[in-house]
């Protein structure tokens, strides 16, 4: 129990835990203390000088240790010459500091006066203009006349770009220093700096591309003023004219909170349109923080026609029409009752020949009825992912009062098999935080990330011997002992290993973070079933901050397990065998041609497909179903945390062009919609689930009202969900630092949690945890072929993902595939870094291993690499390379 | 009685006929307005034909009747429209909206909008009440040259023109 200090602020009393510095002191009374540099974040740096105030101290008598009172018998209380700086000064008992006196009143003046001596006349045209601290704070302390002369202000150069993605105005920068500190202290990214001095002073990057850095967005948040801007945003609208909506980031499983900033736009023919996405404050989530994929990376749902094809959205039903013996017919718009009837009847023809196969970007209520629909029909709901395990982390995943934020001293966590940076940098951020705050942060991977400097024991094995590594360590633990892969052993016997292990056991809570980073479905599964094992064996399972969390490749892969999806080892089969297949957001022929199959994809199946674009997949269905982004729309997702968050809707779906003659309107702009002609608009893919699911069965337990009703059924059913509701989802209540009032000074403009801070599911009891299945098995890992490369894929945060790839900005960041090999390899094939190289997936028969049947050639850049070993290729995962595990290759040199 | 009211009424009348008529043969002729008579806004421009608008948003902000809409872009030096960093890429006064307070033209840090003595302002067609941006800038200035314009670089480099304070 921390000791709690009682000081007065302006008359007012409070009682804080000792060590919290005035200037929070204050704000948790609700007294403000202006201030420039200091964030409630990072530590003081006392540069501005903007919080000053008057600091009394009570007078103790040397020779009794007692305070002196005052005649009137209170304490006597000393007030020190000087103004201080509240930002760096701590607490101390019978402190007395006034902030509101003519002394300190002036000297903020005097210094808001001084800072505005070098400081441009830019707030009309400033994007910080309307939310700015210095704006703010010089209506409220400045003097509103200068005695500089307009005509010395020093001029800068204005427009600097840091990289193509944050601008800086040096003429803004007022020095404070929040950026740099951001960056090297929060972050530990330092690829910006402070360069010259004094009034000469800029802020450089030091990185190639520039300010290279997956948080680099945070920075314009933090900065008080207008000098930092992102290209996104830059002269995009002012803030004041925006409105805003609750959101949840889709693009990885640590399920951001998010502000999406929308405006119509003439622009965009008077559509809604996102401009801006800014952090939503969620202290056990992401702090206030977000990365940049998140951030910029909001385009998916606009598709205007001048976006390049790819992009463009479906906006009504195709069905196919006019197919011969001879040729494949043609995808025609249909109305949806038409599509829907069609869906219907082939479904219900093909009863439990049905495969349903659901992309992890779908929420909970999405998939909820996506897995009714089977269980009415008897087929088949399967997650199209490339890793595995998810049914351990509902049954000894991470529970109820569970936050990385608050494990500290005495706590373990431990990551396999994941480069939480490229894969969930949020979670980077806080498993590092976790780490500076006494975690033993314990890593096993076969190759170096960025986490390792943060990491108190860093392990190594060997490519594809993951869950011999964590057996290993079981090993260390326990008597009865498995036998391991011959070149694993050698880790075994590591002493470091040893230690790891026994901290690992003894932590207080403990917690592991498995990752699909080089492996794929079948590996992932056996590393699950691993880590559940040492978990299970070190009795770090069912309390919060204990237990297996996922590190999945799509944001809602955990809700998808906790409703009961399956993963398909062999899914090319499985599509190949299937009666009817409803693809709802994936893309499998998109992604690797083998899904294809001999005769054409999915067979003799009736394929469905419903996305947000027309994919490759889509191209080859019998009918197309048009779906509303997430934006467009609520719902709700569940985390990698098991935490289920709202989403609510940011713009309003976009329906169909409804041409004039048609419409029933006779203004120019087709105000007045007939209820048919709405129909032909994207829709929820709940709703489509279950209207194709009524018409099969009108008696089924399945609604197509509202997302709400979806949730409350779901609720009913699924007992992980069984005392949530969407009120409860909505709740928030106070957190610390307070941001996103009428205080943009303190904390930087994230936004105030207002939509609501979600809710942990409860583990699944219902069934027994299966940790002794491995026990007895032999433990194979993959072995380095004699011949040729083994491809082992990776993941990279800017991607070429579906999802990402309409929003342009990125696009110098993501660049072209490539493929990463090992310096002596490169030099056997005669390959230069930066060389164009093919590289051909050789699947080899497993009976006869020296037969090759040669697959598909992808032609790649080639990078180099002198830590990888040999014969090993890395491969970024959603780059247009067909490999999801580790797989057979053969590269080429290109004449 | 009825005759002393109809010498009345008719002196009245036959009075009035030999004065000057207060009426005037609109449209041939125009009454002049008052010199803080507030018309139909225009933008305006430059001597050299760049707009004074910065697509600052600041008079949609002031506008009281929420008749103003601003888009705004950046200027490069290829392609400039006005001397600042950033211009209007779309402006549209809604002027069904629009009560002529004139607080846009407070409002505007550039004295780009201002409101004219331009009172003949009739519509078929709600959306005809829209005016954009072509619609409101002035016509060019001798000399100059429309926008956008090419110009070389390091010739504009603030991010609002330097201005005088105003004098009236
Ligand atoms: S940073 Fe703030 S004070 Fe400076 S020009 Fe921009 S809005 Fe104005
Ligand atoms: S750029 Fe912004 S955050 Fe960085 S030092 Fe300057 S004012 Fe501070
Ligand atoms: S860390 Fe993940 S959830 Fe958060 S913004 Fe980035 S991609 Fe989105
Ligand atoms: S004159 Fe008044 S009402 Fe009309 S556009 Fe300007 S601010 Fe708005
Ligand atoms: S010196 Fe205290 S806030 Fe900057």
């Amino acid at each position: 129990m921390t000791k709690l200090v009682t000081l007065t602020i302006d008359g007012m009393q409070v009682s804080v835990p000792e060590g919290t510095l005035v200037v929070d002191a204050a704000k948790k009374i609700g007294i403000e203390i202006p201030v420039f540099c200091y964030h409630p974040k990072m530590e003081p740096v006392g540069m501005c000088r903007m919080c000053l105030v008057e600091i009394g101290r009570p007078v103790i008598d040397r020779s009794t240790g007692q305070p002196v009172l005052e005649d009137d018998g209170s304490p006597k209380i000393q007030f020190s010459p000087n103004l201080e700086t509240a930002c760096t000064t701590p607490v101390g008992a019978g402190m007395v500091v006034l902030g509101a006196t003519e002394k300190a009143r002036s000297g903020r003046e005097d210094i808001i006066e001084f800072l505005l001596t070098s400081h441009p006349l830019d707030c009309p045209i400033c994007d910080k203009g309307g939310e700015c601290p210095l704006q703010n704070l010089t209506i409220k302390y400045g003097s509103g006349q200068s005695r500089y002369l307009y005509d010395e202000k020093k001029h800068f150069v204005k427009h600097v770009s840091l990289g193509e993605l944050i601008f800086l105005d040096r003429e803004r920068c007022i020095q404070c220093g929040r950026c740099v500190r951001f960056q090297s202290e929060i972050v530990d990214d330092p690829v910006i700096g402070f360069f010259h001095r004094g009034r000469a002073l800029e802020i450089v990057t030091y990185s190639n591309p520039g300010f290279d850095s997956y948080f680099s967005g945070n920075t314009t948040d933090i900065c008080p003023v207008g000098a930092l801007t992102t290209a996104d945003f830059r002269f995009g609208a002012r803030p004041w004219e925006l409105n805003k909506a609750a959101s949840i980031c889709n693009h990885c499983p640590v399920g951001c909170n998010l502000t999406m900033n929308v405006r119509r736009e003439a622009a965009s023919g008077g559509d809604w349109v996102v401009k801006r996405v800014m952090p939503r404050q969620n202290e056990s989530v992401n702090e206030i923080w977000v990365c940049d994929k998140g951030r910029f990376g909001y385009h998916f749902a606009a598709s205007s026609s001048n976006d390049q094809t790819s992009f463009k959205r479906l906006s009504q039903p195709l069905v196919r029409k006019n197919a011969g013996s001879d040729h494949p017919g043609e995808l025609v718009p249909a109305s949806w009752d038409e599509a829907l009837s069609v869906v219907s009847e082939r479904f219900a023809e093909a009863g439990d020949g049905l495969l349903a196969l659901a992309g992890g970007r779908l929420a909970n209520e999405d998939l909820f009825n996506l897995k009714q629909l089977t269980t009415t029909l008897g087929g088949e709901a399967v997650l199209y992912t490339h890793m595995a395990g998810g049914e351990l982390t509902t049954q000894l995943g991470i529970q109820p009062g569970s936050d990385i934020g608050t494990m500290g001293q005495g706590d373990a966590i431990l990551v396999v098999a994941c480069d939480l940076m490229e894969e969930a940098p949020i979670w980077w951020l806080r498993v590092k935080q976790a780490a500076e705050r006494g975690s033993q942060l314990i890593i096993l991977n076969s190759r170096s990330t960025k986490l390792d400097q943060a990491a108190a024991f860093v392990l190594r094995y060997p490519f594809g011997a993951e869950t011999s590594a964590v057996l290993a360590m079981l090993n260390a633990l326990s008597e009865k002992r498995l036998r391991l892969p011959e070149a694993v052993q050698v880790l075994e016997r590591d002493p470091t290993l040893q230690a790891a292990a026994e901290v690992f056991s003894g932590a207080n809570n403990a917690l592991i973070m498995y990752g699909s980073d080089c492996i794929g479905l079948t590996e992932s599964q056996a590393l699950a079933q691993a880590c559940a094992n040492l978990l299970d064996a070190t009795g770090h399972v069912g309390r919060p901050n204990n237990g297996l969390l996922g590190v999945w490749p799509r944001a809602n892969d955990q809700g998808a397990w906790e409703l009961g999806f399956q993963t398909q080892t062999k899914l090319e089969d499985a599509l190949g065998a299937a009666a009817a297949l409803y693809i709802v957001a994936a893309d499998p022929a998109g992604d690797d041609p083998t899904y294809l199959g001999q005769s054409g994809f999915g067979g003799k199946a009736f394929v469905v497909v419903q996305d947000l674009y027309l994919t490759q997949t889509a191209r080859l269905a019998d009918v197309v179903l048009p779906a509303q982004s997430w934006i467009e729309r609520d719902g709700s997702f569940t985390s990698g945390e098991r935490r289920a968050q709202r989403f609510y809707p940011v713009i309003p779906p976009r329906t169909a062009p409804v041409s004039r003659a048609e419409s029933p309107s006779t203004n120019k702009a087709p105000l007045l919609i007939a209820g048919d002609e709405v129909m032909e608009s994207p829709l929820p893919d709940f709703a489509i689930t279950a209207m194709i699911t009524l018409r099969i069965d009108s008696e089924a337990r399945i609604t197509a009202s509202s997302a709400a009703r979806v949730f409350n059924q779901m609720a009913e059913t699924v007992p992980a969900f069984s005392d949530q509701t969407y009120l409860e989802l909505a709740q928030v209540h106070e957190q610390w630092p307070i941001v996103g009032r009428d205080d943009l000074y303190y904390g930087g403009t994230s936004y105030e949690n207002t939509g609501g801070l979600g809710m942990q599911l409860a583990l699944n009891t219902s069934d027994t945890p299966s940790t002794t299945r491995l026990a007895g098995t032999t433990v194979e890992f993959i072995r380095m072929p004699k011949l040729g490369q083994i491809a082992f894929p990776i993941a990279r945060l800017y991607d070429r993902g579906k999802t990402l790839m309409p929003s342009q900005l990125l696009h110098e960041r993501i660049g072209e595939p490539y493929i990463v090999l090992n310096v002596n390899d490169a030099e056997m094939l005669r390959i230069q870094d930066g060389d164009v190289v093919h590289m051909t997936v050789a699947n080899r028969e497993p009976d006869s291993p020296d037969r090759v049947t040669t697959g598909q050639t992808v032609v790649v850049q080639a990078r180099l690499d002198q830590e990888l070993p040999e014969r090993v290729v890395l491969v970024p995962r959603s780059f247009g390379i067909p490999i999801d595990k580790p797989t057979p290759v053969e590269i080429r040199r290109t004449e | 009685m009825f005759a002393i009211e109809l010498a009345r009424g008719l002196y009245t009348t036959w009075r009035e006929m030999f004065n000057k008529p207060v009426t005037i043969q609109y449209p041939d002729q125009r009454r002049p307005v008052y010199r803080r008579f507030k018309g139909r806004h225009s933008l305006h421009r430059y001597d050299n034909g760049l707009e004074k608008c910065i697509g600052c948003s600041l008079c949609a902000a002031a506008c009281p009747a929420d008749a103003i809409f601003v888009e705004s872009a950046e200027n490069t030096n290829a392609a400039r429209f006005s001397p600042g960093e950033r211009y209007a890429s779309t402006y549209e006064i809604n002027m069904l909206r629009c009560i002529y307070c004139g607080y846009c033209e407070d409002a505007c840090p550039t004295e780009a909008i201002v409101l004219g003595d331009n009172y003949e302002l009739s519509f078929t067609d709600r959306h005809d009440a829209i005016y954009t941006k072509e619609m409101l800038l002035e016509a060019l200035p001798e000399g100059g040259s429309l926008t956008p314009q090419e110009v070389k670089p390091g010739v504009y480099t603030r991010s609002v023109p330097e201005m005088k304070d105003p004098v009236d």
